[in-house]
């Protein structure tokens, strides 16, 4: 019998309590009634059996009608119901979208079969403070051959290649990589296979591995593909494999891996840096154990090699944590700004609830006194705060899904992820379990209290103190928090935002507007030939500069901040090479490349077409550069060693922000076209062609196409656009995250203000009777207004005073991202806080005129 | 969950508990046991409904107007007090036919397809 009270446990307190003694009877009578021990168990199994399927069932009857009960309650009371479900709503969807997008970029593992042992080696240049850069192939073979640490180690090197044949010629983001990569990454091929030893054998067929984007989109996605010639910058390669659509490496823009095909002459130079280093842990080994390891190989080859490697060490990072930790401190402070609008939108659901308890009180006292059991109340108030924590959660997965486009554009592009973020589904369950919690802990915790205090009283004219006071201190102290989360968001999206303007205003050393560029990247054999590539140039830029508004074309290696490294050692005249050279960044240019650019000739002259391989060796050199090696003096004349010549400096230019816009760059040099040495420096070839004009693009760049299909119709053009979007790209993801912000905090501030009228409005109400009192004693209109806003000042002046302090530590910790913008930054708070005072008296206002407008007759006669 | 007011037809199709309960119901007033019992006499054994699934219907049936308890006890002196009696309403007896019409309609389609045998 004991059992079978246990058993009805499970049904509902509310049924229990009407049926449950009938039933334990009923049962008793028919356990007596039962013959012998088969017919009592057979009665047993029936009854668990009954007991399970119609306890559930009573259950979900119950939730029916009270579903239907919190429904007909929101629908009379509308505002309140679409407040809290918009607050609800805007608060989980912004911590759904940023937190899917962090989760995405920092957390998740990386899409690799246990991608948590894959890590990156770099060479780390203390002497002048590189902590990451490129290695030589002969220091990445003797790394491999010496380090325990790892199951295997792969090198690559991004490239582009022109790919020509069937169909337009196109220009492709390309991996050279030693045929072990996809070892070590651990992934296969959809179709096909991956490279293997053989294909980086020297002198071996040319082989190449194709993207599933590229398959698809070059060649329908036709099986057939394989084994089939495709030409790269003019080389026939067979296409042995196509990647699973998943697969990007080392970014997503990939579409074609070929294998190194190493011979001895290119391990002879140590100072020859270009490959990155991707290696697999061995089970067991901690990255700091292969860091160890590594530091004690670069140290040996240090012994080995002083001079070219020369305070040479290892650099040994997880493959996650290559993200630059700019962008990583943008993430955090993004998500950290969407919990906030999480956190205020549930401090303004509580305190809407605790309001709405309040109100009614009186309704459950009505309902308590009809017999409804405590457990009903709760059950029904839990249902209605489960319902508007529902539509909240509808609403803001709705809102997370919009704002898809705009946080896609915070996936960097140099992580190998999707470019979507998954909308993260476990951090839904956990916003909504939180507005759930908000729902539970502040309306039916209230509610109940309040029930209880007034079994007999609330039904009772008049009382409406005892509850009603600490409800309305702890809705004051949540608006206060309120005011405190919205200040802190201001403070720092203000921040953040200031930042963004000094960006803006940032001289990069050029005039990007009205530049038109676009790649133009030329094939090796075909223009091996520095004569060739001269001829090629002349022609094109030619026929650009008769084009009706255009005043000055040109082309360069790369642009500045479309391409940031590139940079040599530099040995002055007179001075000994021993290994520690500083750099400089080299570029090839054409004559015309400053004028097409706006970088002012300081003195001297242009490169000129005049310079060629046969005449002097001449440079260009940037402001800073002169600077550095003579300073006080003129630099033109001086000589220097620099990209494997000697060269003498003709003219000194402005200096240029190669690395963009908030990074310092080394100092530039540039070096006539006419002086590439054939077959060497082959990706220092001039590729990028800029063109100044007064036409709009649009009508210009089909010009330009016909005028490069004509000189070579194998060409591909590629990246087509204005300097001033080149130079935008570069803070593009400061911006999206700085509106971001301030749209974070704009939606606070609203909740803010929404949250000091709902507290006000309450206060008002439920001291009705003495403001009427008041009113009727002769207190004037304004003693009323003063009373009122007295209040919201008090409340207002604590929260900016906390929102203020925190702000600043807010600030402090993000100072890396405020590119020089003091975190007490004085415009700023005083912004802030002018907008939290605004506010204030936006939310005030109503209230105040409410009170004001009391009738004192009606008021105390109410009661 | 049908309002009190709506048609008899809305409520159909019942599930088979509510229908022997209303059946037991229509003969006279009874207490929980007596329904169980009714029923599992009238179905020569065949339904014996469990407690739950008993009490889970008649809490339902009070609630859609079907059934309503009763103070009234047919022999006062030999019942225990705590018994609760359950009586049908005119709009329990009206789903009630209109339940055993649905049935007999079905009956009589099974029939025209030849799966009952023809009483003769």
């Amino acid at each position: 019998m004991r059992f079978y009270g246990f058993l009805l446990r499970l049904y509902p307190a509310s049924f229990r309590a009407e049926y449950g003694e009938e039933m334990r009877r009923l049962f008793a009578r028919r356990l007596r009634e039962a013959n012998g021990p088969g017919d009592t168990g057979a009665l047993w199994l029936a009854t668990v059996l009954d007991v399970a399927v119609s306890a559930w069932r009573t259950h979900a009857d119950l939730l029916r009608l009270d579903v239907r009960y919190a429904a007909r309650a929101l629908s009379r009371a509308p505002g309140f119901a679409v407040t809290a479900i918009l607050v609800a709503g805007v608060g989980i969807g912004a911590a759904t979208a940023s937190y899917s997008v962090l989760d995405h970029v920092l957390v998740r593992p990386l899409p690799f079969a246990e991608a948590d042992r894959l890590v990156d080696l770099w060479e780390n240049d203390t002497l002048h403070g590189y902590g990451r850069t490129e290695l030589s192939p002969a220091n990445y073979r003797d790394w491999k051959s010496a380090s325990r640490s790892f199951e295997g180690m792969a090198a690559f090197t991004n490239t582009s290649v022109n790919l020509a044949g069937e169909g337009n010629p196109e220009r492709l983001d390309g991996v050279l990589a030693t045929p072990d990569l996809f070892e070590v990454l651990r992934v296969r091929a959809a179709l096909g296979r991956i490279l293997t030893e053989a294909d980086g054998r020297t002198g071996a067929e040319k082989t190449v591995v194709i993207s599933d984007g590229l398959w698809r989109r070059r060649f329908g996605g036709d099986p057939s593909v394989l084994g089939r010639k495709v030409l790269l910058d003019d080389a026939p390669h067979v296409v042995v494999g196509v990647m699973p659509p998943d697969f990007r490496f080392p970014a997503r823009s990939v579409d074609v891996w070929t294998p190194f095909q190493f011979v001895a002459d290119d391990f002879a130079d140590r100072g020859d840096c270009y490959l990155k280093c991707v290696a697999r842990l061995k089970k067991g080994v901690s990255p700091e154990q292969a860091r160890t390891e590594m530091r004690l190989v670069a140290a040996r080859l240090e012994r080995a090699y002083p001079k070219e490697n020369h305070r040479i060490g290892a650099t040994v990072l997880r493959l996650r944590d290559e993200m630059a930790p700019q962008a990583r401190l943008l993430l955090v402070a993004l998500f950290g700004a969407a919990a906030g609008v999480l956190l205020i939108g549930c401090t303004n659901l509580a305190s809407l609830l605790l309001a709405r308890a309040v109100g009614r009180r009186k309704e459950l006292a009505v309902r308590t006194a009809m017999g409804a059991g405590r457990e009903r109340l709760v059950r029904q108030l839990l249902t209605e705060s489960m319902v508007l924590a529902f539509c909240g959660g509808v609403l803001g997965v709705a809102l997370a899904a919009a704002a898809g486009p705009l946080v896609t554009r915070l996936v960097p592009n140099a992580l190998p992820i999707a470019e979507n973020p998954p909308l993260d589904l476990r951090l839904l369950a956990i916003a909504a379990v939180l507005t759930a919690a908000t729902g539970v802990g502040f309306g039916v915790v209230p509610a109940l209290r309040a029930c209880r205090d007034c079994a007999g009283e609330g039904l009772q004219e008049g009382a409406r103190t005892g509850a009603g006071r600490s409800t309305e201190r702890l809705r004051a102290a949540l608006v206060v928090a309120e005011i405190t989360a919205s200040v802190i968001l201001l403070v720092t999206s203000g921040l953040l935002l200031r930042a963004l303007w000094k960006l803006q205003r940032t001289d990069p050393g050029f005039r990007a507007d009205g530049v038109l560029t676009m790649r133009t990247a030329l094939p090796s054999p075909r223009y091996e030939k520095t004569g060739v590539r001269q001829n090629f140039y002349d022609r094109v830029l030619a026929q650009a500069r008769a084009l009706p508004g255009v005043s000055h074309a040109a082309y360069i290696t790369t642009l500045p901040i479309a391409m940031t490294g590139g940079i040599w050692p530099v040995i002055p005249e007179g001075q000994p090479d021993n290994g520690d050279a500083e750099t400089a960044s080299l570029r090839f240019v054409t004559p015309d490349y400053f004028a097409t650019l706006g970088i002012p000739l300081r003195a001297g002259r242009d490169v000129s077409r005049a310079d060629t391989g046969q005449s002097l060796f001449v440079a260009v050199v940037s402001d800073s550069f002169a600077r550095r090696y003579w300073p006080g003096e003129n630099a033109l004349g001086r000589r220097f060693r620099f990209g494997q010549a000697e060269r003498t400096i003709v003219g000194i230019v402005g200096d240029v922000r190669v690395r963009g816009i908030e990074r310092e760059s080394e100092p530039q040099v540039y070096l006539p076209s006419g002086q590439v040495p054939d077959g060497s420096l082959v990706g220092y070839t001039p590729k990028d062609l800029v063109i100044r004009s007064s036409v709009p693009a649009g009508t210009l760049v089909p010009e330009v196409r016909r005028i490069v299909a004509r000189e070579d119709p194998l060409l591909p053009i590629s990246d087509v656009r204005s300097l001033a979007d080149l130079v935008a790209s570069d803070t593009a993801s400061r911006r999206i995250q700085a509106r971001m912000l301030a749209a974070f905090a704009a939606i606070s501030l609203a909740l803010a203000a929404l949250g000091i009228h709902g507290l006000l409005s309450f206060t008002i109400s439920q001291r009705r009777r003495e403001i009427g009192v008041r009113i009727a004693l002769g207190a004037m209109p304004r003693d009323i207004v003063e009373m009122v806003l007295g209040r919201s000042l008090l409340l207002a002046g604590a929260g900016a005073l906390l929102g203020g302090l925190l702000g600043l530590a807010a600030g402090r910790a993000m100072q890396a991202l405020l590119a020089g913008v003091r975190p007490a930054d004085a415009a700023t708070f005083a912004a802030a806080i002018g907008l939290a005072a605004a506010m204030t008296a936006a939310g005030s206002l109503l209230p105040a005129l409410r009170a004001v407008r009391i009738d004192p007759v009606a008021a105390i006669r109410a009661d | 969950m049908q309002d009190s007011e709506s048609a008899p037809e809305l409520s159909l199709p019942l599930p088979p508990a509510t229908f022997h309960i209303l059946l037991s119901l229509c003969e006279e007033d009874r207490h929980g046991y007596a329904i169980l019992q009714d029923v599992s006499r009238r179905t020569r054994g065949a339904v014996k409904l469990g407690a739950g699934t008993l009490y889970r219907s008649i809490q339902r049936m009070l609630e859609q107007g079907l059934i309503e308890e009763t103070t009234e006890r047919p022999v006062p002196e030999e019942d225990d007090e705590r018994r609760r009696y359950y009586r049908i309403t005119p709009r329990g007896m009206a789903v009630a036919r209109a339940e055993a019409r649905r049935l007999a309609g079905l009956v009589e389609l099974a029939r025209s397809s030849g799966l009952v045998p023809r009483r003769v």
